[in-house]
């Protein structure tokens, strides 16, 4: 059996995805996770107690890291104003209140979402690639790509292809990444797993090499439409992940969990995490974001509830 | 500065009530002590937070007597679903008063809350309701119903409330009643757990808590009156108990020091390794006999391992024991602090390569930060000595059978951990380690229905599941 190891520094990429059997063994020579140490340090991760200044901060940034979704079939241009609306002032009685960094819709709603969120530094980003399931041809998946960056996004979540991970052609997945990494020109790229489907944190962490090293900007758990969605081990896997990334190539990843995160002491939990698995370095917009929609407003009620010392009722939030 | 600075997160001292002085526990009443009265101090602070009496060899007398009769009256007689019903009511006045006790064992002992609240005290709960269970199905055990008669029981500083669990709950539950010394700097939860056992209505004798130091121990070990010896501490006094039994009618459980090691395959899970070795380690400011103190790791990944490991340990938080945010705490006491220093300090002296993780230390109080030494050897002093602190001692290995040869190679044989992906040679290896419990793939794991004790100078009897019974029942004594 070949040794396990992380690559170290100097190590060379293309070495290893020369070939359908070259990535194999790498993505299987990586080191294993055992799956009850893993979900015990991520419990114990959860139990930190964050409190007063450092929940301010932590609220706050939670807040700048959302990217707020709406991705659903009965989604309108209304509904996407709303929400592009909301993510520019999510506390529309507080200007000190920050706004989110991106709204996150279907490509065919990328204009309106533009429309109305302007300059104003707010991102949009767009499921593509046959979003959720990731179940068409290529090249149509590239269209519906080129179709969202055209449109205005700034960003592009695809999924990969999770048969063709399932059944073991992983050249077939890193090159269609590669391909709608070039389709997203300018855009910065997310790659969604479907970490519900992969199941297993092994398939997890071969997942994130697959798309880090085919250049993604930023992994993603879930779509949000299979449950489970994102987990704290899931999580704490990728941030593992692009924390060793970064020390054999000296580049960031970002990652994203999705779905299923729904209040701000879950948030704080995830951010904690950040903290001591991946570092500090990561705690920031441009390398964490949550993929949410009920969220900001618990982050909201609580942030409320740290200035005024109440708590407000739903009524005081917006729903959009 | 980190964008993100965890403030302060201090659980409240409001939920215990420690009072000036306490005496010993004697026949279901609290009583005055014939020696000389010692303090015992909050090692992250050094303040002191109680008077404490010392028992000598009359209030010894006393509290065996009162055992004793309690035992021919009450206790030994009884029906075991009877006792039962008392550990039980024990155990659930623990879980009620959780908070309290985990308070008060971090204030005493210098532990994280977080290890106290979430270790410490579910598992002296559990303790109590496992062995609570076995009360009345003791002809289930394999050995016979007959009780020992009066158990004197001797624990050490590192768990204390734990330890006493570990000796008290199944004493009980075989129908022995229990003289108790805790150790001299930890005594207040044991004295709590008294108060406990007048709150469930226990019985008077049927457990007596006396405070000392090592004279009181030995006046416990040497009573005639003492049918049953059980010991949790250092080799050395475990040694001069065993001489000091020998001869007698005494039954003896001895759980002593360790060495144990800590194997990392190549194909080990890389990252749940790293959690595992500081976890074998650092829990407990390392306070732990069954401590994997020597790490030993496969050369090919040796480089990789201390890289993530000292990665890690740069991100433990030391500090105020109360903050919820705690990972290591206090060392328990000055003594233990030289001790620690004097071997790190051999360490460097024989030529150790030394390293510990960048933290500051407070002022006040006994800390030590926690540590590793890499270029370690067989031949040195803290290769082979029981630190017992936050000390790793890192040793390389090429095979499997020179990790087994070294792993083995110790008087020690506590514990032993396995890191491989493959089964087949955890099972293999195993096999192989002399060391009374083997973790594969995790660590420092305790459960009331598991068998724990050592081999060779790590002590003989198991506490624990099924087989701990064997240690207070008649026909457990082969």
């Amino acid at each position: 059996m070949p040794t396990t190891s992380t690559p170290g520094v100097g190590w060379d990429l293309s070495d290893v995805t020369r070939s359908d059997a070259a990535l194999r063994r790498f993505l299987h020579g990586l080191p294993g996770v055992d799956q009850v140490g893993a979900e015990a340090r991520a419990a114990a991760l959860g139990t930190r107690s964050i409190k007063t200044t450092a929940k301010e901060q932590a609220l706050d940034l939670a807040i700048r890291m959302v990217d707020l979704t709406t991705l659903e079939g009965q989604d309108t241009p209304g509904k996407v104003r709303a929400l592009a609306s909301k993510a520019m002032r999510p506390d529309p009685t507080d200007p000190t209140c920050p706004a989110t960094a991106a709204v996150c819709v279907y490509p065919d709603l990328v204009g309106v979402a533009k429309d109305t969120l302007g300059d104003s530094g707010v991102n949009i980003a767009a499921v593509a690639t046959a979003f959720p399931s990731g179940r068409a041809a290529r090249d149509i998946k590239l269209a519906d790509t080129r179709d969202a960056v055209e449109a205005g996004a700034d960003e592009i979540d695809m999924v990969i292809d999770r048969g063709a991970f399932l059944s073991g052609r992983y050249l077939e997945v890193f090159e269609e990444i590669v391909a709608v990494k070039e389709a997203c020109g300018d855009a910065h790229l997310k790659v969604i797993f479907e970490t519900g489907e992969l199941q297993t944190y092994d398939n997890v962490r071969r997942a994130s090499w697959l798309a880090m090293m085919a250049g993604g900007h930023f992994i993603k758990t879930s779509t949000g439409k299979v449950q489970p969605a994102a987990t704290l081990p899931v999580t704490m896997i990728m941030l593992e992940a692009v924390r060793d990334f970064r020390l054999a190539t000296g580049q960031m990843v970002g990652v994203k969990p999705a779905g299923g995160i729904r209040t701000a002491k879950d948030a704080i939990k995830y951010l904690v995490m950040v903290n001591e698995v991946a570092g500090p370095d990561w705690l920031d917009p441009d390398w964490f974001r949550f993929g949410a929609s009920t969220l900001l407003n618990d982050l909201l009620m609580q942030r409320t509830k740290m200035r005024t010392g109440r708590y407000s009722g739903p009524d005081y939030v917006t729903l959009d | 500065m980190s964008i993100f600075e965890y403030a302060p997160a201090p659980e409240s001292r409001a939920a215990v009530d420690i009072k000036e002085s306490y005496g010993l526990f004697v026949n279901g009443e609290f009583t005055s002590g014939a020696g000389t009265a010692f303090k015992t101090v909050n090692p992250a602070t050094e303040e002191v937070l109680a008077e404490v009496a010392e028992a000598d060899a009359s209030d010894v007398d006393r509290a065996v007597k009162a055992a004793r009769k309690a035992y021919d009256k009450v206790w030994g007689p009884m029906p075991g679903r009877e006792r039962a019903k008392y550990l039980y009511r024990i155990a659930r006045i623990i879980q009620e008063r959780s908070r309290e006790l985990a308070v008060l064992e971090t204030l005493d002992n210098g532990k994280p809350i977080k290890e106290a609240r979430d270790v410490d005290v579910p598992t002296v709960a559990a303790h109590f309701f496992y062995y609570a269970g076995w009360a009345d199905k003791l002809e289930h055990s394999g050995y016979g119903t007959t009780p020992l008669g009066v158990a004197g029981q001797v624990i050490p500083w590192n768990f204390p409330l734990l330890m006493l669990a570990w000796k008290v709950a199944p004493a009980l539950a075989c129908g022995n009643t229990v003289v108790l010394k805790p150790a001299e700097t930890t005594p207040l939860t044991a004295l709590l757990f008294a108060e406990i056992c007048q709150q469930a209505d226990l019985p008077p004798g049927v457990v007596n808590i006396l405070t000392g130091a090592g004279e009181t121990g030995r006046a416990i070990v040497e009573h005639p009156g003492v049918d049953k010896v059980a010991f949790t501490g250092s080799t050395d006094v475990g040694k001069a108990i065993a001489r000091a039994v020998a001869g007698t009618d005494k039954k003896v459980t001895l759980e002593l020091g360790g060495k144990a090691a800590n194997i990392v395959f190549d194909d080990a899970p890389m990252d749940q390794a790293v959690e595992g070795i500081v976890n074998g380690i650092f829990f407990n400011q390392g306070h732990v006999c069954c401590a994997g103190s020597r790490l030993l790791v496969q050369e090919s990944v040796a480089d990789e391992v201390l890289e993530r490991l000292k990665r890690r340990m740069a991100t433990l938080r030391l500090g105020d024991p109360l903050d919820k945010n705690t990972d290591v705490g206090a060392i328990n006491s000055a003594a233990q602090l030289a001790r620690i220093r004097e071997l790190s300090e051999a360490g460097e002296a024989e030529g150790a390569e030394r390293w510990s993780a960048p933290c500051e230390l407070p002022t006040s109080g006994y800390w030590f930060a926690p540590t590793l030494f890499t270029g370690v050897s067989q031949a040195h002093r803290i290769a082979r000595e029981e630190i017992f602190g936050p000390v790793l001692s890192v040793l390389t290995f090429r095979t499997p059978s020179e990790a087994v040869e070294k792993a083995n190679n110790t008087p020690y044989g506590l514990s032993a951990g396995i890191w491989t992906e493959k089964g087949s040679r955890i099972l293999d290896v195993a096999g192989k380690l002399r060391a009374g419990v083997v973790w594969a793939n995790t660590f420092n794991k305790f459960d009331p229905t598991s068998p724990f004790g050592g081999y060779k100078e790590s002590g003989y009897g198991r506490e624990g599941g099924r087989h701990g019974l064997a240690a207070y029942l008649k026909g457990g004594q082969a």
